[in-house]
Parts: structure tokens; C-alpha cells; sequence
């Protein structure tokens, strides 16, 4: 399409805002009770940061590398694919992530909870609580059914943002793994705005705290090695 | 006196009919004929295509979004409804796109429920850079569709239509399809529409054109009449979104003068009733809708100063 750029948002959304919520009713109505499981998976990842060290980190690493994959495949490419032409891109920036937390967390070691700034340490645990417990809720809440709940471990969303809570605690700064996270909050937002959802600012806002904690952050302790011993 | 009465038969004809235009409209006689079937119910007004007389109804049926409603059974049978009445109310053209996501697989659903009905008219497109991938594309839209062939097929957004066109032309030659067109929306690329217009023999145009966008009577439309194009009206609603705004003003009291029962007849009407105009394809999930746009090519006719009393009433609003 030529001067793409020229389109508002609206122009390239290919589908209803039915047809986007009915995708997750008939995805849901599938795999349920897989749900019971990555929410167990989810609850795991919580009482893993509590516990601390570094195979806590490779475990949660794990968990959240399983998880990637799963909405790679069982929702981008299975179902969004249907309705939406960029949806194999998105299964593969899924399955990519998926390999980096794998990578970074799983072998190298560095998502291993360890204590933080108490801002970044809050923000982080609140990010994991939202995604895992409040997330599904803000459907029904906003009026729509249940049954298009999204969850973490199922839906892209939740699971985005549990990641990104998982690296605010983590005790390193694997930056590596915010650009795929974030730039799925980023396009979720803009179909949401798109379908003119009154919870699309609610990622995206999510996804920039956790990229300007992250940042803040990293000045931190950039500016802290480069101040000579006294 | 505004209004214009519609034409009884209801097939608008070419004021000057060649050979050409005859044998042509002879020629495509059987593949009207089947239709019976389903045109019997219901005669909308229709207009012919200039490049062959063939008379097409000037309401068609878009499917940009309300068709995309992906593997969900329940959307699809709602869609072959929609196209069930869309037949039955005596529709014939269908417009599709491999942009479109899954619209085209659940047109040829749609289809195959509804048993194909012969007297649908096949509008596809070809969307991808190449001339070489073009063909592959437009054979698997094809089978997607499930119809022998396509009865027009066009370039979407003009994108690599240097490579597509020669393609189309020579397939058209060949029996394979039989119109070549070429497509635009929003108001986009109209230098570039009016330069293959003039210099290339395509036989449709499909762009943008409503009651707010009007563009496309300064140049393109008069262009489509002097080179005898048929003109495909997209985005007639602007996507609901002109509707949307429309519905918190009451529909004039001289709506009723042609006819209107609603700001979408009154919307498609003055789309449809520019002599250069073939036929608008609004999309729709609705049956009711679907009656409602079609019972638009039904009853009196906009002249010229009621169309331009109708777009500076909606401009105030």
C-alpha cells in the first residue's frame, strides 16, 4: 500500500471491534482449562521472585519463555493470524522473545530477583500483580463477557506486561529483553485506540512506566560507576 | 422540480449503444440468466458498464471489515446471510481484496452455502509488489472465492499496477476474467487514476466518493464518462463514520421527495444517482442493512440541484 503513512490508525484496522473480542471468546472456549494452568504458572512465577536467588530466575525465566511461545503460537499464529495480515510478524517477535528470556534469563542467569530502587521494586511487583490478577478483570469490568477474558500465559497483553514487571525486579538490567514487550504494548494500544476501546491507554502507560523506571534505572548506576573512588 | 424518475425497465442503458456495447451485452446474456433465481424476487435499479452494456445493479455489497470475521462459525453464517438477502434483494456485485483478511474465505463460504448463485458478479483484486506473484495471488483469491473465474479484477491502490495491468489484459484476452480495473480510496493517487484513465483500456475504476469527499467529480468521474469506464463508489459511509455523524440531525423533510427512509439511502442515493456512477458497495454485517442500502436503487432519483442541495445540507450540519 502505497503512502501508508498518509492512514490514520482506523483506516488500517482490517476488523471490528466484535470480531477482535469474539477471537478471544472462541480462543478462550478451546483451550479452557489450559487457563487454570498458566495462571498456576503465573502464581509460580510470584512465589519464584519471593523465594529469590538464582535458580528462581532461571525457573521464572523458564516459565515466562513457555509462555511466549504459547501465545506465539496458539494465539498469533492459530487465531489472530485469521483476522489480522501482521499477525505471523507478531508470532514471531513472540517466538524470538520467547528465545531471549530463554537466553538471557534461563541460561545466562540474569533475571534472578534481587533488590532494586523500592520505586522500581514496587512498580514491578504492582506490573506482575496487574497482569497476573487485574488483567483478566478489566474486560467483564468495562462490560464485556467473561468469557473474552485475557489472561497471563494465554493472552499477548498480560503476558507483556508480567514480563516487563519480571525485569523491574530482576536484579540485572537485561534491556535485551524490553524492546519486543514493549513494542507489542505499543501496536495493542494502537488497535485498541483504533477500535476506540476505553481501556486502550491502559498497556501502552503500563509498558512506558516500566521502560522509564528501567531507564531511570540504568542512569542510575551508569552515573554511579563513573563517579571516581574517594 | 429535483427529482428524476427511475427508469422503467430499470437497466440504464448508454445513450448511444455501439456494436460493440451490443454483442457485448448479448454476449454476457447467460451469465445473467441463472440469476433468475435469485433477481426475480427483486429488480433494483441497475446501470449499464459502458465497455459492454452489461447491466449491473448500482448497489453492491463491500466486504472491508464486516467480512473479516476470521474461522468464527457463527459470524460466517452471518455473513452468507447478509448475502443471502444481499441476492435475494437482487444484488449481484461482490467486491473483495486479499487486503481484506479472511473476507474473501468467507465470501467463498458464503458462496458455497448459498449455492452460488449465477448471477454473481465476482469483483476481486491483486495487492502485491510484482507482476510474477500477481497471478499466484489472483488463483489462490480465486479458489478462496470458489469460482471458476472472476468477472472483474483490479489493481488495489494501484500498488505495482505497471507489472499487474499487462497481466489482467492479457487474462481478460484469454477468458480468464472479464473486466480490468483499477483501484484507489480515500482520495488517494487521483494524478495517477486519471493518467492510466486516459491512456490505458481498462473497463473499471473503484474510488472514493460520498456525500463529503468529493474529489473525484472534478477530474476523475467526467474522465470515466469521456473514456466510457464504469466507476465502482468505495467507502460510501466513510466506514459508518459519516452515518455515525449523520445520525444526530433528523433526515430533512425533502428526504422523502426521493424516496429516503434513512441518512443511508439518503447517503447512497446521491452517490448513486451521478450519471457517472455505476455502483456503490457499502459493506454491512446486517441483514436489515442490506435490504435498507438496496432499497436505495429503488424508487426516485435525485436530479442535479437536489444532489447539491443534499451535499450542502450535510455540510452545515
Amino acid at each position: 500500500m502505497s503512502e501508508w503513512w498518509t492512514y490514520s490508525l482506523r483506516d488500517l484496522l482490517l476488523f471490528s471491534p466484535q470480531t477482535y473480542y469474539r477471537l478471544f471468546e472462541l480462543y478462550n472456549l478451546e483451550w479452557w482449562p489450559l487457563h487454570l494452568l498458566a495462571l498456576a504458572l503465573g502464581a509460580a512465577v510470584l512465589l519464584l521472585w519471593r523465594r529469590g536467588g538464582e535458580r528462581a530466575g532461571r525457573g521464572i525465566a523458564a516459565i515466562l519463555a513457555l509462555c511466549w511461545l504459547w501465545v506465539a503460537w496458539g494465539f498469533h499464529w492459530q487465531r489472530y493470524a485469521a483476522i489480522n495480515l501482521a499477525a505471523g510478524y507478531f508470532a514471531w517477535a513472540f517466538a524470538v522473545q520467547a528465545l531471549l528470556v530463554l537466553w538471557l534469563g534461563g541460561v545466562r542467569g540474569r533475571l534472578a530477583p534481587a533488590p532494586g530502587s523500592r520505586l522500581q521494586q514496587r512498580a514491578g511487583l504492582g506490573l506482575l500483580l496487574f497482569a497476573l490478577g487485574l488483567f483478566p478483570l478489566m474486560g467483564p469490568l468495562l462490560g464485556r463477557s467473561w468469557t473474552q477474558a485475557e489472561v497471563f500465559g494465554m493472552a499477548p497483553d498480560p503476558t507483556a506486561l508480567a514480563t516487563l514487571g519480571v525485569l523491574l525486579l530482576a536484579g540485572e538490567r537485561p534491556l535485551w529483553l524490553y524492546p519486543i514487550p514493549v513494542a507489542w504494548c505499543l501496536v495493542s494500544g494502537a488497535t485498541l485506540w483504533a477500535m476506540d476501546a476505553p481501556d486502550a491507554a491502559v498497556v501502552p502507560l503500563a509498558a512506558l512506566l516500566a521502560v522509564g523506571l528501567a531507564v531511570g534505572s540504568a542512569w542510575r548506576h551508569a552515573g554511579a560507576a563513573s563517579r571516581p573512588d574517594r | 422540480m429535483h427529482l428524476t424518475t427511475p427508469e422503467r425497465p430499470v437497466t440504464d442503458t448508454p445513450p448511444n449503444p455501439t456494436r460493440r456495447t451490443l454483442l457485448a451485452a448479448i454476449a454476457a446474456a447467460p451469465l445473467l440468466g441463472p440469476s433468475a433465481g435469485w433477481a426475480q424476487q427483486a429488480r433494483p435499479v441497475t446501470r449499464a458498464i459502458p465497455s459492454s452494456g452489461e447491466a449491473v445493479p448500482r448497489v453492491g455489497l463491500g466486504s472491508w471489515i464486516t467480512f473479516n470475521v476470521g474461522n468464527d462459525r457463527a459470524a460466517r453464517d452471518a455473513c452468507a446471510e447478509v448475502m443471502r438477502t444481499f441476492f435475494q434483494a437482487g444484488g449481484r456485485l461482490i467486491d473483495s481484496s486479499p487486503m481484506y483478511g479472511s473476507s474473501q474465505d468467507v465470501i467463498g463460504y458464503g458462496l458455497k452455502k448459498l449455492g452460488r448463485p449465477a448471477g454473481l458478479f465476482a469483483a476481486d483484486k491483486v495487492w502485491i509488489s510484482g507482476g510474477a506473484e500477481g497471478r499466484a495471488q489472483m488463483e489462490a483469491s480465486r479458489r478462496l472465492w470458489g469460482v471458476p473465474r472472476f468477472d472483474l479484477m483490479q489493481v488495489h491502490n494501484l500498488l505495482s499496477w505497471q507489472a499487474h495491468l499487462p497481466t489482467l489484459f492479457a487474462m481478460k484476452a484469454a477468458g480468464q476474467l472479464r473486466y480490468v480495473g483499477i483501484t484507489t480510496s480515500h482520495g488517494r493517487r487521483h494524478g495517477d487514476m486519471a493518467a492510466i484513465m486516459a491512456s490505458r483500456p481498462i473497463d473499471f475504476v473503484q474510488l472514493t466518493y460520498n456525500l463529503v469527499d468529493r474529489e473525484a467529480e472534478q477530474r476523475l468521474l467526467p474522465l470515466a464518462r469521456e473514456r466510457g469506464i464504469a466507476v465502482i463508489v468505495n467507502r460510501p459511509f466513510r466506514q459508518g463514520a459519516l452515518l455515525d455523524r449523520l445520525a444526530r440531525h433528523p433526515l430533512p423533510p425533502w428526504a422523502a421527495e426521493i424516496d429516503c427512509t434513512s441518512w443511508a439511502q439518503f447517503a447512497l442515493k446521491f452517490i448513486i444517482s451521478h450519471p457517472d456512477v455505476t455502483c456503490a458497495i457499502p459493506a454491512t454485517t446486517r441483514v436489515d442493512h442490506v435490504r435498507e442500502n438496496l432499497g436505495a436503487a429503488g424508487g426516485r432519483m435525485p436530479d442535479p440541484a437536489l444532489r447539491a442541495r443534499m451535499a450542502a445540507y450535510v455540510a452545515q450540519l
